[in-house]
């Protein structure tokens, strides 16, 4: 079966490009302007779509990050709503991948097969889910393939090649390899090291393998963009949310308008990345 | 909610996927899998290696002062029976405090500490990190780090580093660097987000010394193996002097490692009833308090699926409670199978009334409890008139309560 994942990357295979891959908080700071962020993701150049689901306790995020979900929880955002969003951009737009991505209790709370069901019926396509590992693929992992939802796992550079394909057994729409061991929003690491490890996981996959972790500038983005089949791009937009709230919560810009630029930068930067790798 | 069939040994958790029933597990971050994977490798080689096993027995012995004393509580115990003769009963049960309080750090964290602190040492690590509530754990891992030649991080709640002011300048002295953590309530589980995000940080060179039987396996079955040593030196110290198993033993449990340290010896002694004492905070009737077993319910953080103080949508309560060291809206995995299978029962204490504890005993033992330990000592005090005077109860006396004396003094409105 194939999802709007495969077919997104089969069309950027033929395009000769790397895929720009998006993380924006759902519901931050508010669930409108949020809406209004991710609809204008895809016209800025955003070929997949990150959406984060805020979590109380993101022990894999760092500050800004941290401080997104938290503003997302203080205006009422939750799971179902998250879920909400992504029905309300899916009705406008039913091509642009979107991949849930969060923390598994408030998944377990709602109920994985009711989860299932009401995310399939909101166009969500794939999933990450920071804390389930392999080791605990019967939670959720393998309902979400029987219902058709990719499980999209992460690769860090701890996970060494006897490890990988443990990793990756369950795997499908994508890799994502995190490029360094640390949090969220943490600086760029070596870029030749970041080749080396995509070429590493690939010769154990065929899946797309997209790099993510420290992608703040359009040039990081073409340089990555050359060495991997995505690049992903979270904590940057996170902060140009950010960027556009007072202290006291009042807007100083337009965030969707914030977003949409940083991410047009981006998008230049991945377009160029086709050219640098033919050359 | 969940029923679970009864066991023939509630001594033989976890399976080997870490799992105590439903509870437990490996809900960690990639980053961190191979990490723990590797630590459980070191462990189950160190539990096989008669060197570790005597190395841990000599500092055990001659650094942290075990086996620690079981004490009969006369004092308390006069008092109980003072209050059955008042409200025309002849009952109250003998109580014993096993003694943690007295081992080297004054709590204890230091059994944990030290089997972990070998551990590291085994693997080569050479940066010890770890997360506290209290302090206790915090200065019994910066205690170990100062033993053994090794840098150690602490991270606190900010909360907390202003509630428990003494053990973070003890902290300090021992060389360890204490980072407040300030997101949430800035208390004992804002710390573990904390230290796990260094821990994913620094993978190659650090060891994460959790201190509580929580997080992912392998820690909730290490560390309850390190406890262990309190519940088994106290029954062979009860059959000794009492020529008798004891009826009922009673801990407080925040993560739960002193409390597990007691029961897991007794588990399979039908006859003594096992009670755990939740901090019930300013009442279960709100969101001010951090009885998880007995007002939350499953789910997953930190590493484990255990019971847990949550909204319904899965995110998760700060809590409260007066004792820093039981402030924490989760549990160890160990004890909510055993609160499930009915083996242990779990029930609340209120800040009030372990206020009183520690005042109490205070005056009729001379010994000032921890505050977390005085919750376990409150419910004694609550069951004890009602019990006859042939029955024999332990009580873990986890801690001792100096690093208390600002809060309660403040609480009791007293200038220090």
């Amino acid at each position: 079966m194939t999802t709007r994942i495969d077919r997104k990357f089969a069309a950027l295979k033929a395009e000769g490009r790397p895929a720009l891959v998006t993380y924006f908080m759902g519901g931050d700071p508010d669930f409108d302007t949020s809406l209004k962020i991710m609809k204008g993701l895809p016209g800025a150049g955003s070929d997949i779509i990150e959406l984060g689901v805020p979590f109380s306790d993101p022990m894999a995020d760092g500050p800004a990050i941290q401080a997104a979900g938290l503003r997302a929880l203080k205006k009422g955002m939750s799971l179902t709503k998250t879920l909400d969003l992504a029905a309300r951009f899916r009705q406008t737009d039913d091509t642009t991948p979107i991949v849930l991505m969060g923390y598994y209790n408030p998944i377990y709370i709602y109920g994985v097969d009711r989860f299932l069901v009401d995310a399939t019926a909101s166009g969500i396509d794939g999933l990450i889910i920071v804390d389930l590992p392999p080791e605990m693929d019967e939670e959720l992992c393998i309902p979400a393939i029987k219902a058709g939802i990719n499980f999209i796992r992460l690769a860090t550079p701890t996970t060494d090649d006897k490890r990988l394909p443990k990793v990756l057994q369950n795997t499908s729409g994508f890799v994502y390899y995190v490029s360094m061991n640390g949090i969220t929003g943490s600086a760029l690491p070596d870029t030749r090291r970041v080749a080396a490890a995509v070429e590493r996981i690939k010769k154990h996959t065929d899946l797309p393998v997209v790099v993510g972790f420290g992608v703040k500038t359009a040039e990081q983005a073409k340089v990555i963009g050359s060495a991997a089949d995505g690049v992903v791009v979270g904590t940057a937009i996170v902060n140009a949310v950010a960027n556009t709230i007072n202290p006291d919560g009042s807007l100083v810009a337009d965030p969707a308008e914030a977003v949409a630029t940083m991410v047009k930068g981006l998008s230049s930067g991945v377009r160029a990345s086709s050219l640098a790798a033919a050359e | 909610m969940n029923t679970v069939v009864e066991p023939n040994s509630f001594k033989t958790g976890p399976d080997e996927e870490g799992m105590f029933g439903i509870f437990g597990g490996r809900f960690v971050a990639e980053t961190l899998m191979p990490l723990i994977l590797e630590l459980q490798q070191a462990y189950e080689d160190a539990k096989n290696d008669p060197s570790f096993k005597a190395e841990l027995q000599a500092l055990s012995t001659h650094y942290a002062g075990r086996p620690s004393k079981l004490y009969y509580a006369e004092g308390l115990t006069h008092h109980v029976r003072q209050m059955a003769k008042d409200q025309g009963l002849d009952g109250g049960a003998k109580i014993y405090f096993k003694r943690e309080d007295l081992n080297h750090t004054g709590s204890h964290k230091i059994n944990n500490c030290l089997g972990q602190i070998l551990l590291a040492k085994r693997m080569g690590k050479t940066r010890i990190i770890a997360e506290t509530g209290a302090g206790q754990h915090g200065v019994a891992s910066a205690t170990v780090s100062a033993r053994f030649g090794l840098p150690c991080v602490v991270y606190m709640g900010a909360t907390d580093v202003e509630r428990q002011k003494p053990n973070v300048f003890r902290m300090k002295l021992l060389g360890a660097e204490v980072k407040p953590v300030s997101s949430g309530h800035g208390t004992l589980k804002d710390a573990m987000n904390e230290a796990l995000r260094d821990w994913v940080s620094n993978v190659e060179d650090t060891y994460y010394l959790i201190g509580t039987a929580a997080g992912p396996h392998p820690y909730p079955e290490l560390v309850r193996d390190f406890q262990s040593v309190i519940g088994t030196e106290a029954r062979e110290q009860i059959l000794e002097r009492e020529g008798r198993l004891p009826d009922t033993i009673i801990a407080a449990v925040g993560g739960g490692s002193n409390a597990i340290g007691l029961f897991h010896p007794f588990l399979d002694d039908k006859s003594v009833e096992i009670i755990g004492i939740e901090a019930g905070g300013r009442g279960l009737d709100g969101e001010e308090h951090c009885a998880s077993m007995s007002a939350g319910r499953p789910g997953v953080l930190h590493g484990n699926r255990t019971y847990l103080l949550q909204n319904k949508d899965g995110q998760i309560l700060d809590g409260h409670s007066v004792s820093a060291g039981l402030d924490y809206p989760g549990v160890g995995p160990e004890h909510s199978w055993l609160r499930d299978t009915g083996r242990v029962s779990y029930v609340p204490i209120l800040d009030d009334e372990a206020l009183e504890a520690f005042t109490l005993t205070t005056r009729t033992e001379g010994i000032i409890p921890a505050l977390e330990s005085a919750h376990a000592i409150a419910h004694a005090v609550k069951i004890a008139p009602r019990m006859t005077q042939d029955k024999i109860m332990i009580v873990n006396l986890s801690g001792r309560g100096d690093k208390d004396v600002h809060t309660v003094g403040q609480l009791l409105g007293m200038d220090i």
